[in-house]
């Protein structure tokens, strides 16, 4: 893994905690360009702060975190680290409620976000048939001027991978997806995700280890806020730290 | 040389005047006032007083009365008052009656202000022999206040023969200040100006700043440097009085701010009739104290020990009512629960004062609350100091109510985590209204406490609302330490402010520098750190 | 397309009523000019002026709209904004007397002249100029706009804490225009005015013009606020109302979105402030009170936040309802405003025009975030429960 040419995203040593409390105890952590990652680890972990830490939503006391080898993240804001090209998904469904689902779309694409820009945008062909064509790959063409609010849970879930897409990220980062699903549902996230990390990153946080097997990939354990373990499910779900740690059987 | 005789002349004086011999010579001054101009009388004046008699003492009042006169025929002097057509006379001396006279034979001896001022000094000179342990020191005090060029030699004779610590201190500083008016050595003055500055008083002060004209050379480096010190002493009392008047302000803001402590910081309730739960336990107290007047006055005293626990029923009741009634269905919504609590104010303003009128009510302060009294260079009002006293009682109470009774546990309970609360068993509802009747509750009393400093009218929450927000967001929401300690902060620094820029100016400096704090530390000086707040 | 028509038609709506404002005001004045003084028809001149003075509310409550019905943000201190505008074209007015004071004097304001004042403060140089007065009438509240939520919405001040600070800042200038050393006429404010660019303040036909100029002002003000909201800079706004910390992973700055939408509506707040001061023929420093922003408030919300039609109507009814309270039952208005505000937010949270628009839809509407239930000091950011 530290072989690895190029590096999309590099966490090294990174710590942080909050009134004594080590959420983050040395991280280090590095995802490949086009990888798809899978996180597990009990309550406490650490799996959300390292989140924060990319997602510039928290700063590390200590450590570095760099995007494609040179950006340090540590310096920016949420706001350029999304523009940088980092999606965010977060484990309650997050969309806007009061827009329709189009508009939520729209919203998400990635085009000038200076008040300024988006004063005066008009929505081009180019722009209309990007939103179809997700619209189409989230499963949600039929209900496009529904508003965000009268979606269910899933499909809210779905809206936001959508709107994911529309930003185009880099990484994709995406905090429990399958949380609440039906296992209809799972099964068919797990397809989208799968169908997404084609054409990008993904690092995937979920506690549903079927669902991780479901995706096949690279498994990193965290416990405490540093990596236990790292490698296939199969590797990982037969370390003996993990299962006393985490999957406790 | 000269001195030295004057002082020894002096002390033979008062020894002779003790044992009441040298009548004669006395009897002659006294007869001397009769004649030559007001200089020449005022010169007689000083002489007799020098002899330390207190008999003298009738004979100078009359003199500055105009009741003295001189007999035509041979000037012997009397103490006389008009009697019809003639005068009644007195012997000046015995204050023996002497018979009456026609006013013809007589000449009264006439006074203008020098002379007075020379009868005045003389009095008080010959106070200092008085033994009246009273009058001595009071006219101690005089001499020191206004030294007259003649001061130092009667000072000193009385000195000799006072025994009283206290009256013999206060002659110590007359001495000091009577010795910068005389001719003495450098040295010695020196010394005298040592110990003026030592009481370190605006006297002092006035004294030193009064002599500084008349000083050349080291002296008047030694006063200026005296004067100095004074300033740099009296500038410390000055802040130690502003300090004392911002905890003063401090500790009202805390009362006003408690309560808000408990609904906002705790419960997370904006309530803008806050102000209003004040105003309704300052009512209370009019009420009770109107109670009290009309039918047991004896107990007025205890009128505030009654109109507390009254006040803190009644505002608790309305913030039961107000939370059951209203703020319950909108819980989650914290800006439609302050703009109702807003509508909720103006109608409690409106019933006040549709019962009560427009005008103030008149609050009366029980006889422990009223006056004050000096410590070092401050000036310390009682209600103000039992306000303080209250302030902090309340205080701990509450933070003792949270922390160790059964009731605190639940309330915390509730507020950390409402589903598990109330999935152990805990009436959730319950807590919550009772938690808001707290906090409306102590804001009642709050109100008894500011009856007593401030009007009483329907616009007294309104005074105290944006305040005690203040105090709150700035001390950091959810800690009771944070509002104490933001009370006292903002309360200090607002009278610490106010002798530079005003009271008007300070109040706006502490608004500005509140939002600007808020901009550093959005969530206040004690806040929690980390996701959890946030959740 | 669908959602597109639905935007047009609602675009039409706005410009459907802003012409009906004009088609009232129209109507107004030719009551007042064309029906005699005897007839039941008739509007007094004293009435245009009363009706202009809400049209000046009706703009002052728009722009509160723009910020908390759109952007979340609720401003307790807007009315600040609308004094602003007040006091920077009364200091014009005020320049205009010239030498009719009471004083006579050429130079200073009568109240400079009972302050013993020798020479105007530098701050009052270039407001005997009607386009400075008016500039300064823009330029004012928006610095402040601008520097308070520079500031503010940085450091991610919001909600509650926000309206607080907002509520601190209208009460400094408070007591700071209370002050007669501010160099703005103390307690007693600006008034005496005697004409606006050349007009008698007191003739009909300038009262007339500046009712119509309101009623243009207000329309005008709809007409770019609908824009503006429609606009996907609009749908930002409303999507950092209902979850601002997505708006951020999206790659928008919340802050730079709040500043500029805060910054308008303050400016807008001072148009409608500097058309009000001639009709009232006063401003002072009451105009501060912490409690006029918050029934600008109640205004906004009666009518309906978020719907632009709502706060307009929200304004003139509750002060039509005022101005008839405090004429026949002055004991009652508190209780009435105070019910009001009370039974709005318990019984018609969305308003008037927010519960109709619902009724009109078949469709379920989703309820705006402010609604919802949220914890009291928190961003509505979902955490993990890690």
């Amino acid at each position: 893994m530290d072989t690895s040419p190029r590096s999309l995203l590099y966490l090294d040593n990174v710590s942080v905690s909050f009134d004594g409390f080590k959420a983050l105890n040395a991280l280090s952590f590095v995802v490949a360009p086009g990888e798809l990652r899978a996180i597990i680890g009990p309550n406490g972990a650490g799996k959300t702060t390292m989140m924060d830490i990319i997602t510039g939503k928290t700063r590390p006391d200590s450590g570095q975190v760099f995007f494609e080898d040179t950006i340090d993240l540590t310096t920016r804001d949420e706001a350029g680290i999304a523009r940088l090209g980092i999606g965010r998904k977060f484990q309650k469904p997050t969309v806007f409620e009061s827009h329709t689902v189009w508009d939520n779309l729209e919203l998400a694409l990635n085009r000038g976000r200076s008040p300024f820009a988006t004063l005066f945008y008009k929505l081009t062909a180019r722009d209309s048939d990007r939103i179809d064509e997700i619209l189409a790959t989230i499963r949600l063409t039929g209900r496009r001027d529904e508003l965000a609010a009268n979606l269910s849970h899933g499909q809210k879930q779905w809206l936001e991978i959508g709107m994911l897409l529309a930003q185009e990220p880099k990484l994709l980062l995406v905090d429990e997806p399958v949380a609440g699903m039906t296992d209809a549902e799972t099964a068919e996230t797990a397809v989208l995700l799968k169908e997404i990390a084609r054409t990008r990153a993904v690092v995937v946080v979920e506690h549903d280890m079927g669902f991780i097997r479901d995706l096949d990939v690279r498994v990193t354990c965290l416990a405490e806020g540093s990596v236990l373990a790292e490698g296939s499910i199969d590797f990982v779900s037969n370390d003996p730290n993990v299962i006393e740690n985490y999957l406790g059987r | 040389m000269q001195i030295a005789i004057r002082i020894v002349l002096m002390l033979l004086l008062a020894v002779a005047a003790a044992a009441g011999a040298r009548a004669d010579d006395l009897r002659a001054g006294i007869d001397g006032l009769g004649k030559g101009n007001f200089a020449q009388v005022a010169k007689g004046v000083q002489q007799l007083a020098r002899s330390g008699d207190l008999r003298l003492v009738p004979v100078f009042e009359a003199l500055g009365d105009g009741a003295l006169y001189a007999r035509k025929s041979d000037g012997t002097v009397f103490i006389a008052s008009e009697k019809g057509s003639g005068l009644a006379l007195t012997d000046a001396l015995t204050g023996a009656a002497a018979g009456d006279a026609p006013k013809a034979g007589f000449e009264r001896i006439r006074v203008n202000n020098n002379l007075r001022r020379a009868v005045r000094t003389a009095i008080g000179a010959l106070s200092l022999m008085s033994p009246d342990r009273a009058a001595r020191l009071q006219a101690a005090k005089a001499v020191f206040a206004a030294p007259a060029d003649d001061s130092l030699e009667l000072v000193e004779t009385a000195l000799a023969s006072e025994t009283d610590a206290e009256i013999r201190s206060a002659l110590e500083d007359a001495k000091a200040a009577a010795l910068l008016k005389s001719d003495r050595s450098i040295a010695e003055k020196q010394g005298a100006i040592e110990r003026i500055a030592a009481r370190g008083d605006r006297d002092a002060m006035s004294i030193l700043s009064s002599f500084r004209a008349g000083a050349d050379g080291d002296l008047r480096l030694g006063i200026d440097r005296a004067i100095g010190d004074l300033q740099a002493r009296q500038a410390w009392w000055d802040m130690g009085q502003n300090v004392w008047y911002g905890v003063s302000l401090g500790s009202v803001l805390l009362l006003a701010a408690i309560g808000l402590a408990i609904t906002f910081g705790v419960m997370g309730i904006i309530n803008m009739a806050h102000g209003e739960m004040v105003m309704i336990g300052a009512y209370t107290t009019y009420v009770v104290q109107d109670v009290i007047r009309a039918s047991f006055p004896q107990w007025f005293d205890w009128s505030l020990a009654l109109a507390l626990p009254a006040a803190f029923l009644v505002a608790g009741f309305a913030g039961f009512l107000l939370e059951r009634g209203v703020i319950r269905f909108l819980y989650g919504r914290p800006l439609e629960t302050l703009l109702a609590t807003w509508g909720v104010s103006l109608i409690l303003q409106q019933a006040i004062r549709s019962i009560f009128g427009p005008s103030n009510r008149e609050v009366g302060n029980p006889t422990w609350m009223s006056g004050g009294f000096d410590f070092g260079g401050l000036t310390l009002t009682y209600n103000r100091l039992w306000i303080v006293v209250f302030s902090l009682a309340v205080f701990v109470t509450l933070l003792v109510l949270l922390k160790h009774s059964r009731f605190g546990l639940q309330m915390r309970a509730v507020t950390q985590n409402r589903r598990m609360a109330s999935s152990m068993g805990i009436r959730t509802p319950w807590v919550d209204a009772l938690t808001f009747a707290l906090g409306s509750g102590i804001a009642g009393m709050a109100g008894v406490a500011l009856s007593q400093i401030d009007n009483v009218s329907p616009n007294l929450g309104q005074s105290y609302i944006i305040d005690s927000f203040m105090v709150v967001v700035f001390g950091g929401v959810g800690n009771l330490w944070g509002t104490l300690v933001g009370a006292f902060s903002l309360g200090i620094v607002n009278k610490l402010l106010e002798p530079y820029a005003g009271a008007v100016l300070g109040k706006i400096l502490v608004l500005v520098l509140i939002i600007l704090f808020i901009q550093r530390r959005p969530r206040g000086l004690f806040a929690l750190k980390g996701r959890a707040v946030e959740a | 397309m669908i959602s597109a028509s639905i935007r047009r038609s609602s675009h039409r709506n706005i410009v459907l009523f802003a012409g009906a404002i004009m088609a009232v005001a129209i109507l107004v004045l030719a009551l007042n000019l064309l029906v005699p003084a005897q007839s039941a028809f008739h509007v007094p001149t004293y009435a245009v002026s009363l009706f202009g003075k809400y049209l000046t509310y009706a703009l002052l409550a728009l722009a509160l709209d723009l910020v908390w019905g759109f952007c979340g943000i609720l401003s307790l201190g807007h009315a600040a904004f609308f004094g602003l505008g007040g006091y920077a074209m009364g200091m014009y007015l005020v320049r205009q007397i010239g030498s009719r004071g009471v004083y006579g004097n050429p130079l200073l304001p009568d109240f400079m002249v009972f302050l013993n004042w020798q020479e105007m403060p530098w701050y009052w140089y270039g407001f005997d100029h009607f386009w400075f007065a008016a500039l300064m009438v823009l330029l004012v509240p928006g610095t402040l706009a601008f520097v308070f939520g520079w500031l503010a919405f940085r450091s991610r001040v919001t909600g509650v804490y926000l309206s607080i600070i907002t509520q601190a800042m209208t009460y400094a200038l408070l007591l700071s225009f209370f002050r007669n050393e501010m160099g703005f006429g103390g307690n007693n404010g600006l008034t005496d005015f005697k004409e606006l660019l050349g007009f008698n303040l007191q003739a009909q036909g300038t009262r007339l013009g500046l009712f119509v100029a309101s009623a243009l002002a207000l329309s005008l003000a709809l007409l770019v606020s609908s824009l503006l909201v429609r606009s996907k800079f609009g749908k930002v706004l409303v999507g950092i109302r209902d979850a601002e910390s997505r708006t951020r992973f999206l790659g928008y700055r919340p802050e730079n979105y709040k500043l500029l939408m805060f910054t308008v509506s303050a400016m807008m707040a001072g148009v409608a402030g500097a058309l009000y001061v001639p009709q009232v023929g006063i401003i002072n420093p009451g105009e501060f009170a912490p409690a006029n922003s918050i029934e600008v408030v109640i205004w906004t919300a009666v009518g309906g936040r978020g719907t632009l039609i709502g706060p307009v109507l929200g304004a003139v009814l509750v002060n039509l309802g005022k101005s008839v309270f405090t004429a026949e039952f002055p004991e009652f208005w508190l209780f009435a405003l105070g019910g009001l505000f009370v039974a709005t937010t318990l019984f018609l949270p969305k308003g008037i025009v927010g519960t109709l628009r619902d009724k009109m839809t078949p469709r379920k509407k989703a309820e705006p975030a402010a609604e919802r239930p949220k914890p009291a000091v928190a961003d509505a950011e979902p955490l993990a429960a890690e």
